[in-house]
C-alpha cells in the first residue's frame, strides 16, 4: 500500500529537521537503557562474585563441625563426600613465644592442609605450602598481630602446650575470619599431626572439630547433604555450605542487590519521564504542522502514525545505542574497578540482558510517546486559519485510558522483573502513582493559586513571569510533573544510598570497635578504662557478662533430657556454658521477631530474650520455662521474646539476654570494646594490659575487619557508581524538559522584544518563571522522596531512617538553578538572534 | 502552457445554503455568520470581502470543509459536507480542494519540493515527483526545490504554497488573504501567478481579502459585514 510507505517517508523527512530536538528524547532512552543493561549484567556478575566471595570466606564447599571427635561409625558415610578434604581441630589456649616473654590466650587451629578457596595470605608466600607439606619438618604459622605483640619473628619458636615449633611464616589474612563469634583470639596454626603431642585435647576441654570438603564444580551440595542430614544431626554435626554462608554474609549483600534493582528501575523511569516530557513538548510544537497535514487531507490516524513511526524509529535507535553503551560500560567496569572488586569478574556479554534492554527501550519509546502523541488525532485543521481557542486536543479520549493502562502494566511487569517480589512491585507502583498524582495536583494548584491571588501590585517583570505560569500554552503542568518526578526519583536514590552506605559503614569501618577486652573483673573495670584513656583509646561499649548453665527446660531436668534422644534437643544446648548479658533494650544489630524485649515480670520472674535460631533448634517456644544455675544459685526464667541478630555488625552477640534487675549481684566480668588506630598501638595496649591485668585478654578484630572492609569498600563504590549513572540520566531529563520547552517561549520573547522590552527584562521574566517552576518541582520532588525513602527504609531495607537535610537542600538548589539556568540559556539564544530571524526559523 | 484542461463550465461546483455559524463563547452565543447563501460554477472567480472580524475566514473554513456549520449546508463538487466525519472531509479536501494561506503554512521540516509532494503522495499518485517539479518550475522555483521554507523569502514561500495548492488539480481553490504578509511588489507577482494558474487549470477560486483592488480582479464579489451579506453576489462579469 502506497499509503504506508508514504507514512514512513513522511516520518523520515520530517525527522531530518527535528532530529536535534529529538536528540534529548533519544538520550533519555539511551541512558535509561544503558543503565538498565549495564546494571543488570553487572548485577549478574556481582551476584556471581558475591557467591564466589562466600566460598572464599568458607574456604571450602562444605564444612562440617562438631564439639567432639567425629564418630568412627560415621566414617563410611563421610568418605562418600570425597577425598578432597582437610581436617582441623581448634581450641583456645595460652601460647608462649620464647621463655619468660609472657603468655597470651590464642586460638589454636591444627590443620592437615591449607584452604581450598580464598587467599590464605602468608609471609613468605611459600609458607602456606610448606605448612601443608607433611614431608617437611613441622612448623607453625602465626597471626601477624601476635608476632608484633611479642616482638617475635619468623624463625623464633612458639610453644603450645607440650609442643614447641619453629615459626615458619606470619599470617596476614585467613579465609573465613569473619564475625566476632568465631574470632575468640588471634590464631596460631599447627600441623594436625602435632595436636596430640600438645596434650591440650583431653576430655572436658572445649575443642571444635571440623572437616572441610571441596567438590567438583556444579555439585549440588544441598542434595548431597540431604542424604546425610539425619545422621549428621544425630551426631550433633553442624553443616556450613557456600549457600548458607552466602546468606550469612550479611544483609549488606541482599541490600546491594535490591538497591541495584532500584537503581535500574529508577534509571528506566527517569528515561520514561524524559521520553514523555520530550514528546509532550515536541507534539505541541508540531500542532501547526499537523493542522496543515489535516488540511491537505491526511486523516487523524495518518498524522498520528507519522509521528509514532518517527518516535518508534528513534526509540529503536536509542535502545540499540543504549544497549551497546550498557554492554560497553559493563565490559569496562571490571577494568575500571580493577582493585575495587572483591574478585576477578569474568565479563560475558549478557545477550538476555541486551535483548531485554532493546525490547524495553522500544516499548518505553512507543508507550510513553504515544500518550502525548494521541492528541495529534484530535488536532483540528482549523488551526491553519487561526490559533484555535477551543482546546481541540483536550477532549477526553478513550484511547488515552487504554494507553495509560498498558503503561501501568509495563511498569509493573518491569518492576516485577527487577525485584521478583509482587508486594514490592505493587508498592513501587502505588508510590509512583501517588507521586505522579501529587505532582500533577500541585501543578494545577500552582496555576490556580497564581491566577486567583495574582499580585497585581507587583512589578512588571514579576507579573509577566507569574502570568507565564498560567497563560495559554503554559508549561507549568509538564515541567512541574517531569522535573518533580525526576527530582523525586533522584532524591529517593540518593537517600536510599546514603542510608545503605551509612549502614555498611557502621558494619565496617570508622567508628566500629576493633579490639575487645574480655574477662575484666568488676573491680578491674575502672583500672582498665583508665589504661585505655591513658593510651587515648575510646571506650566504645561495655557489656557485662555472666556465665551460667542450663539445669531444666519446662521443669524437666537437663540430665533427663540428655538421655531422651527422641526429643531432638541438641546436646550442646544442654551442656554448654551460657554467656549472657543483661539489659532492657535491644541494640541496633538486633531485631525483635516475637514477644517482648527482656523484661522483669510483675511476678519477679525474668522474661528473657533468646535468639530466633536458638529457639528453633532447641525446640522451644515463647512462654517456656528455662532454669539456670548461676554459679551455684538457681534461677528460673520464662522465654519472653525472640531476637534476630545481624551478624555482619561488630557487636558481641548473645543467645540469651536477661532483663536488668536480676543479675547485677551475680559473679560477672565485663567486656569492653575499643578501637585502635594501628597495629603498633594495638600491640602496645595488649602489652600494657598483660603487664597490669594478666587475666584480661585483648582480642583483635583487625583481621576480620580487614576482610570485611575489603568487601564494604567495593560495595560502596559500586553503589556510588551506579547511582551516578542514574543521576546523570536524571539531570539529562531535567535539562531536556527545559530545553524543549523553550520553543514555547521563543515567539513570545521575540514579540516582547519587538514591543520594546529590554534584554534584562526578558531574562528576568524568564528567571522568575523557570526559577519558580524549578523550586516548586524540586521541593515537591524532595518531599515525596523523603516519604518514599522512609517507606523503603521501613518496608524494604529494614533500616533506620534519618534523612540528611543539607544535601537535600543542596539538591533543591541545584535543580532550581539548573532549571532557571537552562531557561536563561535558551532566552540568551533568542536574544542573540534578530527577531525576524527567529520568527522565520520557528515559523 | 496549460497544465490542466478547463472543466466544463456552468456546472455548480460550490453551493452554500443558509449557512449560519454560532460560537458559544463565555456563556453567551455569538453568531458570526447569518444565513449566507451563494452558488458558484466551475471556473468562477469569487471574492469574499469585508472588514476584519466580519466572518470571512469563518465562511471560508466552512466552505472548504475545515469546520462544521451550526445550520445550513455546503455542497462541494456535488458532495454534501454537513454530515461527513472529520476524516471523510479530509479525504474530500485532498481530492477536490486547494489552499493558500496568509502565513503560507508550509511544513517547516520539509523542502519546497516535499511540501508540494504532500497532497500528491497522500493520495498515492504515480509520477508525483515529476508533477511537483513541473509545478515548482511553473512558479519559477525549480532551482529552490531542495530548500527549506526558512531559507525562502515570503514571496517564494507563497509561490511554493501556490504550487502545492494546484498539485492535486483541485476543483476549488480557497485563498485566505494570500497577500496579507507580502509587500506590494511581491503581492502583485503572487496574485498574477495565482490568476494565471487558476485560468490554466480552470479552477474555481474563492478569495478572501479586505483588499478591494484584489477583489476587483475576480468575476464576483460577496460583501460581508458583521456576518451578514451586504451585497448579494451578482453574476456580473467585471472584466
Ligand atoms: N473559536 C471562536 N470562538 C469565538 N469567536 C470566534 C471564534 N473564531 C472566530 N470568532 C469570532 O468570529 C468573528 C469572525 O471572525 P473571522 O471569520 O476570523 O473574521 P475575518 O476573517 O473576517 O476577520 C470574529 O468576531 C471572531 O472574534
Ligand atoms: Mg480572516
Amino acid at each position: 500500500m502506497t499509503n504506508t510507505s508514504w507514512l514512513f517517508r513522511m516520518a523520515w523527512r520530517d525527522s531530518r529537521r527535528s532530529r536535534a530536538r529529538l536528540l534529548l528524547f533519544m538520550a533519555s532512552i539511551i541512558l535509561g537503557i544503558a543503565a538498565l543493561v549495564g546494571i543488570n549484567s553487572f548485577g549478574d556478575n556481582l551476584a556471581r562474585s558475591i557467591s564466589e566471595q562466600a566460598r572464599e570466606l568458607l574456604g571450602a564447599d562444605l564444612v562440617l563441625s562438631a564439639n567432639q571427635p567425629f564418630e568412627p561409625k560415621l566414617e563410611p558415610a563421610l568418605s562418600k563426600l570425597g577425598a578432597a578434604r582437610t581436617r582441623e581441630v581448634s581450641f583456645a589456649s595460652l601460647v608462649q613465644f620464647r621463655p619468660g616473654k609472657g603468655t597470651r590466650l590464642a586460638q589454636v587451629r591444627a590443620r592437615d592442609g591449607g584452604f581450598f578457596y580464598g587467599d590464605w595470605d602468608t609471609e613468605p608466600k611459600a609458607a602456606a605450602q610448606r605448612f601443608a607439606d607433611t614431608t617437611a619438618a613441622p612448623g607453625a604459622l602465626v597471626d601477624d598481630v601476635l608476632l608484633v605483640q611479642f616482638g617475635a619473628k619468623i624463625g623464633d619458636s612458639v610453644q603450645v602446650g607440650q609442643v614447641t615449633l619453629p615459626i615458619i611464616g606470619r599470617v596476614l589474612k585467613t579465609p573465613g575470619q569473619s564475625g566476632i563469634t568465631t574470632a575468640v583470639a588471634p590464631t596460631v596454626f599447627l600441623p594436625l599431626a602435632q595436636v596430640t603431642a600438645t596434650g591440650l585435647v583431653q576430655r572436658g576441654s572445649r575443642v571444635k572439630y571440623t572437616r572441610s570438603y571441596r567438590f567438583a564444580p556444579g555439585t549440588d551440595v544441598a542434595a548431597l547433604l540431604k542424604t546425610l542430614q539425619a545422621r549428621l544431626d544425630a551426631a550433633d554435626i553442624d553443616t556450613d555450605t557456600v549457600a548458607s554462608r552466602q546468606q550469612q554474609t550479611g544483609r549488606a549483600f541482599a541490600d546491594l542487590t535490591r538497591y541495584l534493582s532500584l537503581v535500574a528501575f529508577v534509571a528506566l523511569l527517569l528515561g520514561c519521564v524524559g521520553v514523555a516530557s520530550a514528546v509532550n513538548l515536541y507534539v505541541r510544537e508540531k500542532l501547526a504542522a499537523v493542522a496543515v497535514l489535516r488540511c491537505l487531507g491526511a486523516s487523524g490516524r495518518q498524522a498520528l502514525l507519522i509521528y509514532l513511526i518517527q518516535t518508534a524509529g528513534l526509540g529503536l535507535v536509542g535502545a540499540v545505542l543504549g544497549a551497546g553503551l550498557g554492554a560497553a560500560v559493563q565490559g569496562l567496569l571490571p577494568r575500571v574497578l580493577g582493585d575495587f572488586l572483591p574478585v576477578d569478574i569474568t565479563v560475558s556479554v549478557s545477550w538476555p540482558a541486551i535483548a531485554t534492554g532493546l525490547v524495553t527501550g522500544l516499548l518505553m519509546a512507543v508507550l510513553f510517546a504515544l500518550l502525548p502523541l494521541l492528541s495529534i488525532r484530535r488536532v483540528s485543521p482549523l488551526r491553519v486559519l487561526r490559533t484555535a481557542f477551543e482546546d481541540d486536543t483536550a477532549a477526553p479520549d478513550p484511547l488515552r485510558g487504554l494507553v495509560i493502562g498498558v503503561i501501568s502494566v509495563f511498569i509493573l511487569v518491569f518492576a516485577y522483573g527487577q525485584t521478583r517480589d509482587w508486594k514490592l512491585t505493587l508498592g513501587f507502583g502505588a508510590g509512583l502513582l501517588a507521586a505522579f498524582a501529587a505532582l500533577a495536583g500541585l501543578g494545577r494548584l500552582l496555576m490556580g493559586a497564581v491566577r486567583r491571588f495574582f499580585p497585581a501590585g507587583w512589578g512588571y517583570v514579576w507579573r509577566q513571569g507569574l502570568a507565564n505560569l498560567y497563560r495559554p500554552q503554559n508549561q507549568t503542568l509538564t515541567l512541574v510533573t517531569s522535573i518533580g518526578l525526576g527530582t523525586f526519583l533522584l532524591a529517593t536514590l540518593f537517600l536510599t544510598q546514603a542510608m545503605l552506605l551509612g549502614r555498611v559503614q557502621i558494619a565496617g569501618q570508622k567508628s566500629a570497635a576493633n579490639l575487645v577486652l574480655f574477662d575484666i573483673q568488676p573491680e578491674q573495670r575502672a583500672g582498665v578504662e583508665a589504661l585505655l584513656t591513658a593510651q587515648k583509646l575510646p571506650v566504645l561499649q561495655r557489656v557485662p557478662i555472666v556465665t551460667m548453665r542450663l539445669t531444666a527446660i519446662n521443669r524437666r531436668p537437663v540430665s533427663v533430657l540428655k538421655k531422651d534422644t527422641a526429643n531432638g534437643i541438641p546436646a550442646w544446648a544442654l551442656t554448654r556454658e551460657y554467656r549472657v548479658t543483661y539489659r532492657d533494650s535491644l541494640n541496633s544489630s538486633e531485631k525483635l521477631t516475637s514477644g517482648t524485649r527482656p523484661t522483669l515480670g510483675a511476678d519477679g520472674v525474668p522474661r528473657i530474650s533468646v535468639e530466633t535460631g536458638y529457639l528453633e533448634r532447641v525446640k522451644l517456644k515463647l512462654g517456656d520455662t528455662l532454669d539456670f544455675n548461676v554459679q551455684g544459685a538457681p534461677l528460673r526464667t520464662i522465654i519472653g521474646g525472640t531476637r534476630e541478630i545481624d551478624r555482619s555488625r561488630v557487636q558481641p552477640s548473645f543467645l540469651v539476654i536477661f532483663p536488668v534487675g536480676v543479675l547485677e549481684t551475680a559473679p560477672q566480668f565485663q567486656v569492653v570494646l575499643t578501637r585502635t588506630g594501628s597495629t603498633a598501638a594495638l600491640a602496645a595496649v595488649q602489652q600494657a594490659l598483660v603487664r597490669q591485668f594478666p587475666n584480661v585478654s585483648a582480642i583483635d578484630l583487625g583481621l576480620i575487619l580487614r576482610t570485611l572492609d575489603d568487601i564494604v569498600d567495593k560495595i560502596s563504590f559500586v553503589i556510588r557508581f551506579m547511582a551516578g549513572f542514574s543521576i546523570l540520566t536524571g539531570l539529562l531529563v531535567l535539562s531536556s524538559s527545559v530545553v524543549i520547552s523553550r520553543y514555547q517561549r521563543v515567539r513570545e520573547s521575540v514579540l516582547l522584544r519587538t514591543l520594546g522590552a529590554s534584554r534584562a527584562q526578558i531574562l528576568r521574566i524568564t528567571l522568575v518563571e523557570y526559577g519558580l517552576l524549578g523550586l516548586l518541582a524540586a521541593l515537591a520532588g524532595i518531599g515525596l522522596a523523603v516519604l518514599a525513602a522512609w517507606a523503603l527504609a521501613v518496608f524494604v531495607f529494614e533500616a533506620s531512617f534519618g534523612p540528611a537535610v543539607l544535601p537535600l537542600l543542596g539538591l533543591a538548589a541545584l535543580v532550581t538553578a539548573l532549571t532557571a539556568g537552562i531557561g536563561l540559556l535558551n532566552s540568551r539564544d533568542v536574544l542573540r538572534r534578530s527577531p525576524l530571524e527567529v520568527l522565520r526559523a520557528e515559523g | 502552457m496549460r497544465l490542466y484542461p478547463i472543466l466544463p463550465s456552468r456546472m455548480s461546483i460550490l453551493r452554500v445554503d443558509n449557512l449560519t455559524k454560532t460560537y458559544a463563547s463565555a456563556g453567551h452565543a455569538l453568531t458570526v455568520l447569518h444565513a449566507v447563501s451563494f452558488e458558484l460554477a466551475a471556473g468562477d472567480t469569487f471574492a469574499i470581502v469585508g472588514p476584519s472580524g466580519s466572518g470571512k475566514t469563518t465562511l471560508l473554513g466552512l466552505c472548504a470543509g475545515l469546520d462544521r456549520a451550526t445550520s445550513g449546508s455546503v455542497w462541494l463538487n456535488n458532495i454534501q459536507l454537513d454530515n461527513l466525519s472529520e476524516d471523510e472531509r479530509a479525504a474530500v479536501r485532498n481530492q477536490h480542494v486547494g489552499f493558500i494561506f496568509q502565513n503560507f503554512q508550509l511544513l517547516p521540516t520539509l523542502t519546497a519540493l516535499e511540501n508540494v509532494l504532500v497532497p500528491l503522495e497522500l493520495r498515492g499518485q504515480r509520477g508525483a515527483a515529476k508533477t511537483a517539479l513541473a509545478l515548482l518550475d511553473r512558479v519559477g522555483l525549480a532551482d529552490r526545490a531542495h530548500h527549506y521554507p526558512a531559507q525562502l523569502s515570503g514571496g517564494e514561500q507563497q509561490r511554493v504554497s501556490l504550487a502545492r495548492a494546484f498539485a492535486n488539480r483541485p476543483a476549488v481553490l480557497f485563498a485566505d488573504e494570500p497577500t496579507g504578509n507580502l509587500d506590494p511588489d511581491t503581492s502583485e507577482r503572487v496574485v498574477n501567478l495565482l490568476f494565471e494558474l487558476n485560468r490554466e487549470a480552470g479552477t474555481t477560486l474563492v478569495l478572501v481579502t479586505h483588499d478591494l483592488e484584489l477583489a476587483a480582479k475576480t468575476q464576483r464579489t460577496l460583501r460581508l459585514r458583521g456576518g451578514k451579506v451586504v451585497e448579494p453576489a451578482v453574476m456580473a462579469e467585471k472584466r
